[in-house]
C-alpha cells in the first residue's frame, strides 16, 4: 500500500523544484501506475497535475510532449500516433489496457528510467531530447547513462522528421511486460538500433547501426545487424526470461523491425 | 485530505488519506460497483470514467480528482442495463464480478470507436479480465449492442 505523509500540490514548476531540493525524501509523482505496486512510504509527494503539463504541441521542427501527458494521449494523438511510421502507437498499444494507458504518464516513465519501458526504447530510436526545469535540454541517451539528479522533467522534444521507424517486442501474453523490445529507425544521418528490457535499460547497438550505415538495408544486412546487436549488447536474467533466450531472440526482433522499415520505404 | 468533486453528476466532498487510490475511496463512499480484482493494475475491474475517459480507479490517486467528473456504473444505469440484456441473451455473464468495470469500458468504447473491427474491439478491451468465460459470448453481445451485425 502506498503511504504518503505529506502531499504537495505544486503551484508552479519553481515551487515543485524548491520543495524537491529542500525536502529530504520528496518524490515527484507521475501517473503512479508503477508506484502503486509497491509498499512505499513517501515522506513528501509532489503533484504536478495542476501545472497543465498534459499537452502535445508542434513547432516548425519539433513535437513537444508535456511530462504529464498520458500514454493513451500519445498513442491516439494525431501527430504522435501517426508520425515516424506510427512507431509510438505500435510501441504503446499493448501495454496492459486502454484504462491503464490513460493514467500512465510520459514523465513518470522516463524519470523512472524503467528498464522494461517500451516507450524509452522507442524514444531512443527517435533521438528524443528531454527538457528539465533546472538542467534544461538533455539528450535521452545521455540521461539514461547519467547518475540520477534531483530535477523535474517538464517535456520531451521529438524531431518532426520523416524518419521511418518500427517497433517489435516479445511478450508472454499480449499485454504483459516485454521480455525483450526493440525499436529501429532510418534517418537522414543514419540508422538507430535500440534494444530494451534486456532486462537492463534500453541501449543502442553502435556496431549494428554502423553496419547499416555502411551497407544500407537489404535482406543480408538486416540479418547481420540483428546478429551484431545480439553480440554487442549485454543481456541478463529475470523471471521473464534468461539472458541466453534474450540474446537468441534479439536478432529476430531487430531483423523484423528493419524489415518493416525496408518495406515502408 | 479533503476535496470536492462530482460523482455521477452530484457534487460530493471526499475525505481520504493522501496515498489513497480512487477505487478504495469510492468503495468507502458506497460505490460498491467498483471492484478490485488484482491489486496490480491489470484486471480492469475497477474501471470508472474520469471526465468521460475510462481509467483504472485503482491506479488513480484520489488527491487528483478534485473538481473533475467521475462516472461509475451507477451513473449510467439505463445504458448499462441495455448492454446487460445483450450479455444475458448471449449467456456471456457468469459470476458477474467483472461486469461493472467491463461494462464501463464497453460503453466508453462505443462512444470512442466508429464501426470497430473485431481486432479493434479486442484491442480496446484488452486488460479487462474475466475468469469465468472465454470472451466469445461477450464479443457476440458487444457486436449486437453496437449494431455491428
Amino acid at each position: 500500500m502506498l503511504q504518503i505523509d505529506n502531499f504537495v500540490y505544486a503551484s508552479s514548476l519553481d515551487h515543485a523544484y524548491n520543495v524537491l531540493i529542500s525536502t529530504p525524501g520528496s518524490v515527484i509523482l507521475g501517473g503512479c501506475g508503477y508506484l502503486k505496486l509497491g509498499d512505499r512510504t513517501l515522506a513528501t509527494a509532489i503533484d504536478l497535475s495542476k501545472l497543465k503539463l498534459d499537452y502535445i504541441t508542434e513547432t516548425v521542427a519539433t513535437i513537444e510532449v508535456g511530462a504529464m501527458t498520458s500514454f493513451r494521449a500519445l498513442e491516439t494523438g494525431t501527430l504522435t500516433g501517426s508520425l515516424w511510421n506510427g512507431v509510438i502507437r505500435s510501441a504503446l498499444e499493448n501495454i496492459v489496457g486502454v484504462q491503464f494507458r490513460a493514467t500512465v504518464t510520459v514523465g513518470g516513465t522516463i524519470s523512472g528510467r524503467y528498464p522494461f519501458s517500451d516507450l524509452i526504447t522507442t524514444l531512443l530510436a527517435l533521438d528524443a531530447e528531454l527538457y528539465f526545469h533546472k538542467r534544461g535540454l538533455v539528450k535521452l541517451n545521455n540521461y539514461l547513462q547519467d547518475k540520477p539528479a534531483k530535477d523535474i522533467l517538464e517535456k520531451i522534444i521529438l524531431p518532426k522528421d520523416r524518419r521511418l521507424a518500427a517497433y517489435r517486442s516479445i511478450r508472454k501474453t499480449r499485454t504483459d511486460y516485454a521480455v525483450l523490445n526493440c525499436a529501429v529507425a532510418q534517418t537522414d544521418d543514419g540508422y538507430r538500433i535500440v534494444v530494451g528490457s534486456r532486462p537492463g535499460r534500453a541501449a543502442r547497438s553502435e556496431s549494428a547501426e554502423q553496419h547499416l550505415n555502411n551497407h544500407g538495408l537489404n535482406d543480408k544486412t538486416i540479418s547481420e545487424a540483428g546478429r551484431l546487436a545480439a553480440n554487442s549488447l549485454k543481456f541478463g536474467d529475470n523471471p521473464r526470461g534468461s539472458s541466453l533466450y534474450r540474446q537468441s531472440i534479439c536478432p529476430v526482433l531487430v531483423r523484423r523491425a528493419l524489415q518493416e522499415v525496408m518495406h515502408a520505404a | 485530505m479533503q476535496l470536492e468533486t462530482r460523482i455521477n453528476g452530484l457534487a460530493v466532498t471526499l475525505d481520504f488519506r493522501a496515498g489513497e487510490f480512487l477505487s478504495q475511496t469510492l468503495r468507502r463512499y458506497g460505490y460498491l460497483s467498483v471492484k478490485q480484482g488484482c491489486d496490480t493494475g491489470s484486471c480492469g475491474l475497477c474501471t470508472i470514467w474520469l471526465n468521460g475517459c475510462p481509467v483504472l480507479s485503482c491506479s488513480t490517486l484520489t488527491a487528483r480528482v478534485g473538481q473533475q467528473h467521475i462516472t461509475t456504473i451507477e451513473g449510467v444505469q439505463k445504458e448499462a442495463e441495455s448492454f446487460a440484456n445483450f450479455m444475458v441473451a448471449e449467456g456471456a455473464e457468469q459470476c458477474g464480478f467483472c461486469a461493472p468495470g467491463f461494462t464501463m469500458t464497453v460503453l466508453a468504447m462505443k462512444r470512442e470507436l466508429q464501426s470497430p473491427t473485431e481486432a479493434a474491439i479486442n484491442h480496446y478491451l484488452a486488460g479487462n479480465l474475466c475468469r469465468c468465460s472465454g470472451y466469445k459470448g461477450q464479443m457476440r453481445a458487444i457486436k449486437k449492442f453496437m449494431g455491428l451485425y
